[in-house]
């Protein structure tokens, strides 16, 4: 408990604990993963905020993120200025929004930012291209792609503006009942 | 108007252009109209406000901001249209567009949802000072010099909001927004009351203790939590069995696999009544031995008789009396006084009502899970989004080992060949004489499979026939397994007659291909149980008439369900692992066998009908369906990964489960219920056995009952006058049902006019979007420009022949400007007017009028005004605006 109390003041806690949706117990169990993630790297005393950042190398090889295809994608989105580096804070605000108690919007927010490789603020064609290869592992052939992409496209977007907005994207997720359950990461 | 020298704008003319982009500059169109300067002055002013804060503000924008902000702002890097300042002003004020868009619009949003909030707490103090900010149509309202609050101002108001809520709000609120953690910090740590803050430094030392003893409560009540939900998984069986099976094999596979465990459900619930009421109670009370038991030689376990026949398995067990009564008579229990003893319990009336309670409930379990799944994979433009959800939402984030991922990627790709195989398959055309030779293919291989059909029904009937003309002695039982054993090598073999068929007629749309293959093995069993039925209840009974024929029946169909699990364990095993073994070892052939989605779920729904047949005369036959499942399963499952690859054609089936659901509620449990009722109102119950043996027809249990309650005293005399008007009486039931129809009726046509006029409108917005998207490009350049005229709704100006047939690029002709205003005009007016026929009260207020006349000018697509003004209605219907409409307030 003693170690706990070290490592950040009570304020600082209950200021994770309001804006996330984790436990006190959770946030510690958070932090040690993080913490072990770059041991030297990362001090146990959080009192005084250091600007300390896990390089992505090491963020993308979590065993939750291995073996994800948009691991990177995650990162960057969750990262401060978009390298995939991420602070103590980044990382409980990627697994809070993965997390269960997470909203649907919340959630869908941040899945279009993940899809949106070129952070254009549209899921363009190209964006869609990579979100197919990487989920198949890129064995599905160029036409079938592309046969993907208009697809979606076609079904998506709203505004027929030749990309998903955001609003086109929480549409499309409203009627995917099971987008809750698969855009969530236990940790 | 008329002193303008040119309708075209030449943007090229401007020299502070030096690239020729086909931004017109607001300044242009001052000669163009003079009465607009001062409008455009303003307008500009803005602009320029609005580039100097852009500049100011960029330091200072958050994670978010780095690639949200900007974005929106500022031009594309490539290929990305090029807005005025004016048109990105208007862009990113729209409200679709600013969702979660920027920070600055984020914290706007959640400052509106923070109101609602408050108004939806009722608090009347602070609902006064909120009239300026509500969630209103001022959020829709474009106008440029309106009170269109700044970032910072809009973040002060949040964070008041923020400190006019509860706790446990203001917390739900932040956790919500999607801005990083450290803005969320701040904004907590400004939002938090000052009170609060005092009071909690002071409580640190004091209450720490308190606190960890809450603390501990709330981690312990989480845990708890925690630990339920666990167990709420382990509850959900085969979960990861199935998500393996998914996996590997696409989801027409894993659609069998959920299909055995609805079934399984669907026992579970038919066996549970029956066990808590007739089968427990009958044990408790074991009814006199008639005779001696044979002795168990395990071939009862197959014939289901000897030993099994006096035993709570079948219907001749039962006892007539009623039990759990010390003055029980056996022929009619009713004669003690009620209160004599403890609750007495009629067998037969429990027997009658256990039964009809759980056949009902499954009947509506049946019905609600098929409408439910018609409701899911029949919605109105759900198949519009399958790639799009596929794309998007089938990744399984949770899953972390290497081979479950590299399955879901294999299971991905399958589901994305399957859509687009089903894509690919409508487009094709084909010519007529094809058609014409596949249409005769199709008749003469129809033609070959209703006669084998009949010729099976044949065999059947002509076997039982003979069984009926050579009666068995008690000792020769095996016998007994001929029947069942000719119907299910019948039933074996066709479908394979069936496959082979199949293979001639080449349908080029596998679902089709498996729906007829369903169809056809649908077809022959239900006919043979057809068959079958009417050997019993129409032959047997008047034959045994010195035995137990329901015994005989419960027994018979026993036999059946075992015969089928026995030769689908056979089919199995020759079917898939001696194929395999066979095709790779001495065709040397690479492929495995598929596996056979169509026949094995005809062979479970064949096997339910079987357990619905049997339930009247063999209550535990359930029970006996559960384990036959459960083994069925992991045997399936095991054959599944060893002997089968995935289908090689892929196909979707998202519709499967539904067309599943339906032939179970459909031919099987209706054919099952018609049966049963025949039985209990018809056919005369054996004299010497089970709880009916003293009455005419079983039905006639309720009847006897009533007849008692009739004499036992004026308390329930109602129900015998219920009994006697609704239930013998048919006028009442006519009635019923013709209303029941009627209504019925009512909803399909109502259903069906819904669902043209939506896909009316859909069909409109799509129209709307495309005229939309052919005329943008030239609003786009002229958005800067346009909004005085359109805003002060000034008459067109007469049109002045073009300087030239085809304008210089970047050169907008203000008709077409205008002709693009009015189509939008018209187009809104005729929107509302349509909403209006939907029963929308659509105020045609000037607020509503202002904001359509405002929207060209903004160069959004259509999608936008749709959002706009649905939402303007959405708003009218929700608040009391409608009453009031004319007398909006004006925006402040």
């Amino acid at each position: 408990m003693g170690n706990k109390q070290a490592v950040f003041t009570h304020e600082q806690l209950e200021a994770y604990q309001d804006c996330t949706f984790f436990t006190r117990k959770e946030i510690m169990r958070l932090f040690y993963r993080y913490q072990d993630l770059a041991p030297q790297l990362v001090p146990l005393d959080y009192t005084s905020c250091p600007d300390v950042k896990v390089p992505y190398e090491l963020i993308g090889s979590m065993p939750e993120l291995k073996d994800n295809p948009f691991r990177q994608r995650i990162a960057q989105v969750f990262s401060e200025d978009g390298d995939g580096h991420m602070t103590l804070d980044n990382f409980l605000d990627m697994f809070s929004v993965m997390s269960e108690m997470a909203p649907r919007d919340l959630k869908a927010y941040y899945a279009f930012k993940i899809y949106d490789f070129n952070n254009d603020d549209y899921i363009c064609a190209w964006d869609l291209e990579q979100t197919v290869t990487k989920l198949t592992r890129g064995e599905l052939s160029a036409e079938e792609v592309s046969l993907i992409c208009e697809k979606v496209l076609d079904e998506a977007d709203g505004d027929h503006d030749g990309r998903l907005s955001l609003e086109d994207f929480q549409n499309m997720i409203l009627r995917a009942p099971d987008f809750l359950s698969t855009f969530h990461i236990r940790i | 108007m008329s002193q303008s020298p040119a309708f075209v704008l030449n943007v090229l003319e401007t020299p502070e252009d030096p690239e020729g982009s086909q931004e017109p500059s607001p300044y242009d169109e001052s000669e163009v109209h003079d009465s607009f300067h001062q409008l455009i002055q303003e307008q500009s002013r803005w602009v320029a406000q609005e580039g100097l804060e852009l500049q100011q503000r960029q330091p200072e924008t958050g994670a978010l901001g780095a690639s949200g902000s900007d974005h929106e702002n500022l031009p594309g890097p490539e290929g990305a249209p090029v807005y005025s300042m004016a048109t990105l002003r208007i862009l990113a004020s729209m409200p679709s567009r600013t969702i979660g868009r920027s920070r600055g619009a984020i914290i706007s949003q959640y400052y509106s949802r923070t109101m609602k909030l408050r108004r939806r707490a009722g608090r009347p103090q602070l609902r006064d000072m909120g009239r300026s900010a509500r969630p209103s149509l001022r959020l829709y309202d474009l106008e440029l010099d309106s009170a269109v609050l700044e970032e910072e101002e809009k973040r002060g108001l949040l964070v008041k909001e923020l400190q006019g809520l509860t706790a446990a709000q203001r917390d739900h609120m932040l956790r919500g927004m999607p801005l990083s953690l450290a803005e969320k910090r701040c904004l907590r740590e400004e939002s938090r009351p000052l009170r609060g803050k005092q009071r909690a430094q002071r409580r640190h030392g004091l209450l720490s203790c308190c606190d960890q003893l809450r603390d501990s409560c709330v981690l312990a009540s989480h845990n708890l939590g925690l630990a339920l939900l666990s167990g709420l998984q382990a509850l959900m069986p085969w979960r990861y069995a199935l998500k393996r099976i998914g996996g590997r094999f696409g989801s027409s596979v894993l659609s069998y696999f959920l299909f055995l465990k609805t079934l399984l459900a669907f026992n579970a619930l038919l066996l549970l009544p029956l066990l808590a009421f007739i089968v427990g109670v009958q044990a408790a009370f074991p009814p006199a031995p008639g005779g001696p038991v044979p002795a168990f030689t395990g071939l009862e376990l197959l014939t289901g008789g000897g030993h099994f026949t006096h035993s709570v398995m079948y219907y001749g067990y039962y006892s007539n009396a009623t039990l759990n009564q010390p003055c029980a008579s056996p022929p009619n229990g009713s004669q003690c006084p009620p209160e004599a003893g403890s609750l007495p319990y009629n067998m037969p009336l429990a027997y009658l009502f256990t039964l009809g309670a759980a056949l009902f409930i499954t009947c509506i379990t049946l019905v609600y899970s098929m409408s439910r799944s018609f409701g899911e994979s029949y919605r109105v433009g759900s198949a519009s989004g399958v790639h799009a959800i596929t794309v998007f939402c089938s990744w399984d984030y949770k899953v972390t080992q290497r081979w479950a991922t590299r399955l879901q990627h294999d299971n991905i790709r399958t589901q994305l060949k399957e859509l687009l195989a089903e894509g690919q398959l409508r487009q094709r055309p084909q010519s007529a004489c094809g058609r014409l030779r596949r249409a005769a293919v199709l008749g003469i291989v129809w033609l070959l499979c209703l006669g084998t059909t009949l010729g099976c029904t044949l065999a059947v009937y002509t076997f039982s026939e003979r069984m009926i003309e050579s009666p068995v002695s008690a000792e020769r039982e095996a016998v007994l397994l001929l029947l069942p054993l000719v119907v299910c090598l019948l039933n074996l073999g066709a479908p394979y007659l069936f496959r082979i068929l199949a293979t001639l007629e080449r349908h080029d749309s596998p679902v089709l291909e498996v729906y007829v293959a369903i169809c056809r093995n649908l077809i022959l069993k239900m006919v043979t149980l057809g068959i079958l039925c009417y050997h019993w209840l129409g032959r047997r009974v008047g034959t045994l008439k010195d035995q137990c024929w329901e015994n005989f029946v419960g027994q018979e169909l026993y036999r059946l369900m075992v015969m089928d699990f026995i030769f689908t364990l056979l089919d199995t095993l020759l079917g898939e692992l001696v194929w395999r073994l066979f095709s790779e070892k001495q065709l040397k052939r690479k492929g495995k066998p598929e596996f056979d989605i169509a026949g094995n779920v005809l062979e479970l729904i064949y096997g339910q009908t079987l357990t619905w047949l049997g339930v009247l005369f063999s209550p535990l036959l359930p029970a006996m369906q559960i384990v036959k499942l459960l083994l069925l399963f992991y045997i399936k499952k095991a054959s599944l990964m060893a002997n089968c690859q995935a289908p090689r054609r892929p196909w979707k089936a998202s519709h499967m489960s539904t067309v599943f659901v339906s032939l179970l509620c459909f031919p099987s449990f209706l054919g099952a219920a018609v049966f049963l009722c025949y039985a209990i109102w018809q056919v005369k119950p054996s004299s010497i056995c089970g709880p009916f043996r003293t009455l005419d027809t079983m039905y006639e249990a309720g009847k006897v009952w009533v007849r008692h309650l009739e004499k036992a005293g004026p308390r329930v005399s109602w129900l015998p006058w219920v009994h006697r008007y609704l239930v013998e009486d048919t006028f009442p039931i006519y009635l019923v049902s013709a209303l029941l129809l009627a209504v019925i009726y009512l909803n399909i046509q109502v259903v069906k006019g819904q669902r043209k006029v939506i896909c009316l409108l859909k069909e409109q917005i799509s129209n709307s979007c495309r005229r939309e998207a052919a005329r943008l490009p030239i609003c786009k350049d002229a958005a800067g420009m346009s909004a005085p005229e359109v805003l002060l709704r000034r008459p067109p100006p007469t049109p002045v022949p073009k300087r030239s047939p085809s304008p210089a690029p970047g050169a907008v002709p203000l008709s077409s400007l205008l002709s693009y205003w009015t189509s939008h005009h018209l187009w809104g007016k005729s929107l509302s007017q349509h909403s209006g026929s939907l029963g929308l009260a659509f105020p045609w207020t000037a607020e509503a009028f202002r904001l359509v006349l405002t929207l060209p000018r903004s160069g959004l697509a259509a999608q936008e005004h749709v959002a706009a003004i649905a939402g303007l209605a959405e708003y009218s219907v929700a608040s009391d605006l409608v009453p009031r409409a004319p007398s909006l307030p004006p925006g402040p």
